[in-house]
């Protein structure tokens, strides 16, 4: 979907992004990792021509967007930005429908769709003709993301989206970020230095130092697998979270399911999310259902435990 | 102080008309040239927005025209475009682009970058990110700039009347020619008041939400164009010759009153500074104009003098006049002053006067070289007996009297000389002799009698139809009153007189003022 070819940007003498390349399939989350400085945002910007590359290319669809007029080509790619960007002096009825005017789509399509996007991102229509700045800072974060949707766009870029938002709201978007059936039709940049966020939305991560790709892969890769020791103490700091969080309870028998307090357990459940879940109450266990539905065996505190070591020391022995 | 506010109202209402047309004229004035400011200005702050490199060129050579003196930039203007409405417009309007330039400038370097960039990465073209969000945001503080030069131009266009280019100045610059306080009042307050009115306006404008101020900018254009065509309305009369008269020509009953009072005389005309009235005729921008009958500019521009042939413009033939203490406390001063007397005639001065002010030579070597050749020069004695203070009023020929004066001092008399040249007008140089500040300066007999003595109409009908009657007239009153003394007529007669091109004087056959008012009544 998105192929970056051999990009580089220097910035006189300083080669902000060095000859890098990767790609994004179709419907993926790329998260573009690393501390201020390392080229990231540079990376992202080229991709909507908000900066020209020195060298290189970048296709989309396997079209060399470097040949296409640019506003044409932003029109088609959603961006979202740290600090929002929104227009202050339009509401937030006029800040979403901006693209789709550019577009030139009629009034009813626009109205339409952006009440739609508002439903969709729990915010009421009463803020239609609110202006940004009544609105908190996780509003208007939410109104900056459907500014970015409302066209449809397949590729959505995301410039540092929760940077500025304190950890109770940004915990609260993360949810219905990954809840939002729209992203998952999209393929998607977003760069951050957080390394959670990386690991929590990203289905592949890249991590960049010096304008350079460190090491691109699934998070398990860069946890398990550190090409170096960069790698490796880039995520020291919250390993232990980082690796409950990638590793998954042992699977339940073919077409069983999990379950616990009486409910079953989502697919997706990490370990950190079970742990989380336990009240470590007497008796207190997590049951393993057969297709049929019949109890075939429990996992309890010891047993999770187990799966972690296991899991770690497979790592280590490959 | 009533009275006064009495007064005052009474003169408003007796010129309202006059009031009314300049006014406007002060409001087109005003407005011609902001919306000819925020044309150039706008463009101009939006491009060094988007070059920054010449931001500093531009807002600098905007700055370095803001600290000339108006007073000099309208004279700039006049070899350039003439007199009128013009080169005033111009004037003005370089005046009001600094603040709008640089508000610009500011306005749209203050927008947020994070909005540039988002309205950049939706697919914006850079026509449409600055109409819809650069110029939108940056709105308050460009309208802060043209607020700021709205003031500044409402201010600076009483002075183009200086140039002919009418507005409330030429009640201001009258008045004060005149020492008319009420004339002064009647151009000041309407121009105050006018300052403060649009400054509340644009404040409201400026101070609504920025959803309002986009449609307030949409109707501002059109108000500004309304108030910039007032300027058309007053200016739609004319006549087959232009006349430019001095702000103080206008009001006086021996000028444009008596002019139109005695003769008839039906003219356009124009209220104009003295400083460019002579070149302007020579330019052929004017065909009449009020002036001096000694100004040395007289000759230089090939200008005559119109006969008075009804005698409205009373003698005026310069006489030192001294203070009597003075006079006891300098016993030889009397007989060194009157060495000059009857030395000088009209064509003398004339041509001494073209010295200075066409040929630009020192007045001090005007003085010495006639002095010279008149066999009265005489080396300085070194005074050490005190010293006698000369002061003169701010034009040229005073000058070269006052240092005649200062040289036959030094020369004849054992007093040292200090002077005070460029006392303003009249009533300043009176005032600086009668609180002793100054011994002595040389007057002319009409305007001690219209100005100073200003005796009953009867009175003055009586004594100015001659040249003795005048002067015995204004020697006794001035002892009597303040006890100053008219020492004897230096000889030439400086009076008002309305004067002509040579050759078109000559082409029409107009050579007395009557002759004037027959020909503009032919049709």
């Amino acid at each position: 979907m998105i192929k970056v070819e051999h990009l580089s940007k220097h910035f006189g003498k300083v080669k902000a992004v060095d000859d890098i390349s990767f790609e994004v399939a179709e419907h993926e989350t790329l998260v573009l990792l690393g501390t201020s400085g390392c080229g990231k945002t540079t990376t992202l910007k080229m991709i909507n021509r908000l900066i020209e590359p020195t060298h290189g290319k970048i296709f989309i669809s396997n079209k060399n967007i470097l040949e296409q007029q640019a506003e044409i080509l932003r029109r088609g790619i959603g961006y979202v930005l740290q600090n929002n960007g929104l227009f202050p002096h339009y509401t937030v009825g006029e800040n979403i429908a901006i693209v789709p005017q550019l577009l030139k789509w009629d009034v009813k399509k626009i109205q339409h769709r952006v009440s739609e996007l508002l439903e969709k991102l729990h915010l009421s229509n009463d803020y239609l003709n609110v202006y940004p700045n009544e609105l908190s800072g996780g509003q208007q974060q939410r109104v900056g993301l459907a500014r970015a949707l409302v066209a449809n766009p397949p590729v959505l870029l995301m410039d540092e989206p929760f940077g500025a938002l304190d950890n109770v709201t940004k915990a609260k978007i993360h949810g219905e970020f990954k809840a939002l059936d729209e992203l998952k039709r999209k393929t998607i940049i977003m760069v951050t230095h957080d390394v959670q966020e990386a690991f929590e939305l990203g289905d592949r991560i890249c991590l960049m130092d010096a304008g350079k790709i460190v090491q691109t892969g699934v998070p398990t890769e860069l946890l398990f697998k550190p090409k170096n020791n960069f790698v490796r103490d880039f995520l020291n700091e919250q390993r232990l979270e980082l690796e409950f969080k990638a590793i998954k309870p042992p699977p339940p028998p073919e077409g069983g399911t999990f379950e616990l307090h009486g409910k079953a357990l989502p697919s997706d459940a990490s370990l950190w999310w079970v742990l989380e879940q336990l009240k470590f109450t007497e008796g207190e266990s997590i049951f393993i259902f057969d297709p049929q539905h019949k109890k075939v065996g429990e996992l309890r505190f010891e047993e999770l435990m187990s799966a972690f070591y296991q899991y770690k020391k497979e790592q280590a022995d490959e | 102080m009533n009275d006064q506010q009495q007064t005052l109202w009474q003169f408003m209402q007796e010129q309202s008309d006059k009031l009314l047309t300049q006014t406007l004229e002060h409001i087109g004035l005003t407005f011609i040239s902001l919306f000819l400011a925020v044309l150039v200005g706008l463009p101009l702050g939006i491009l060094i927005a988007r070059k920054r490199k010449l931001s500093g060129s531009v807002l600098g050579i905007a700055g370095i025209l803001q600290t000339i003196p108006s007073i000099a930039l309208l004279g700039f203007m006049i070899p350039l475009l003439g007199i009128g409405p013009k080169p005033a417009i111009v004037a003005l309007l370089l005046y009001a682009l600094l603040p709008i330039i640089r508000n610009t400038y500011t306005g749209i370097t203050g927008v947020d970058a994070a909005v540039k960039e988002a309205a950049t990465a939706m697919g914006m073209s850079q026509w449409q990110i600055l109409s819809k969000v650069e110029l939108p945001l940056a709105m308050p503080v460009i309208l802060a700039g043209i607020r700021t030069a709205t003031v500044i131009t409402v201010g600076v266009a009483t002075l183009a009347s200086y140039i002919a280019a009418g507005g409330l100045g030429e009640f201001i610059f009258g008045g004060i020619s005149l020492n008319n306080t009420n004339m002064i009042l009647a151009g000041a307050i309407p121009a105050a008041l006018l300052a403060i009115i649009f400054d509340f306006l644009l404040s409201r404008v400026q101070n609504l939400n920025l959803k309002k101020i986009n449609t307030a900018t949409k109707v501002l254009p059109l108000i500004l164009i309304v108030l910039a065509s007032f300027y058309l309305i007053p200016s739609a009369y004319g006549s087959k010759l232009t006349a430019g008269f001095t702000p103080e020509f206008m009001g006086r009953q021996d000028g444009n009153l008596g002019l139109k009072s005695k003769y008839g005389l039906k003219i356009h005309t124009i209220v104009i500074s003295d400083a460019v009235m002579y070149k302007a005729a020579y330019e052929k921008q004017l065909d009449v104009i009020s002036g001096y009958s000694t100004d040395g500019r007289l000759k230089a521009y090939g200008l005559v003098v119109l006969k008075d042939d009804k005698g409205i413009f009373p003698p005026y033939y310069a006489a030192p006049i001294v203070r009597e203490e003075s006079l006891k406390q300098f016993p030889e001063l009397e007989q060194t002053l009157n060495l000059l007397s009857g030395k000088i005639n009209d064509t003398v001065m004339t041509e001494l006067n073209y010295r200075t002010d066409y040929l630009h030579e020192s007045p001090e070597r005007v003085a010495k070289d006639f002095l010279v050749s008149q066999n009265l020069w005489k080396p300085e004695r070194g005074g050490k007996d005190g010293v006698v203070r000369i002061g003169s009023k701010i034009f040229g020929e005073q000058y070269i009297l006052a240092n005649m004066y200062s040289m036959l001092i030094k020369g004849y008399t054992d007093y040292d000389v200090s002077t005070k040249t460029g006392l303003g007008g009249t009533k300043i140089c009176f005032d600086a002799l009668t609180n002793n500040q100054i011994d002595f300066y040389p007057e002319y007999t009409g305007t001690g009698l219209l100005v100073i003595l200003q005796p009953p109409t009867k009175t003055i009908n009586l004594v100015e139809a001659s040249k003795e009657k005048t002067y015995n007239y204004d020697k006794q009153e001035f002892e009597s009153r303040y006890h100053i003394k008219w020492l004897q007529p230096i000889g030439f007669n400086n009076a008002y007189a309305l004067m002509m091109r040579q050759k078109q004087a000559k082409d029409l056959n107009v050579r007395t003022i009557t002759d004037l008012k027959n020909y503009l009544e032919r049709k």
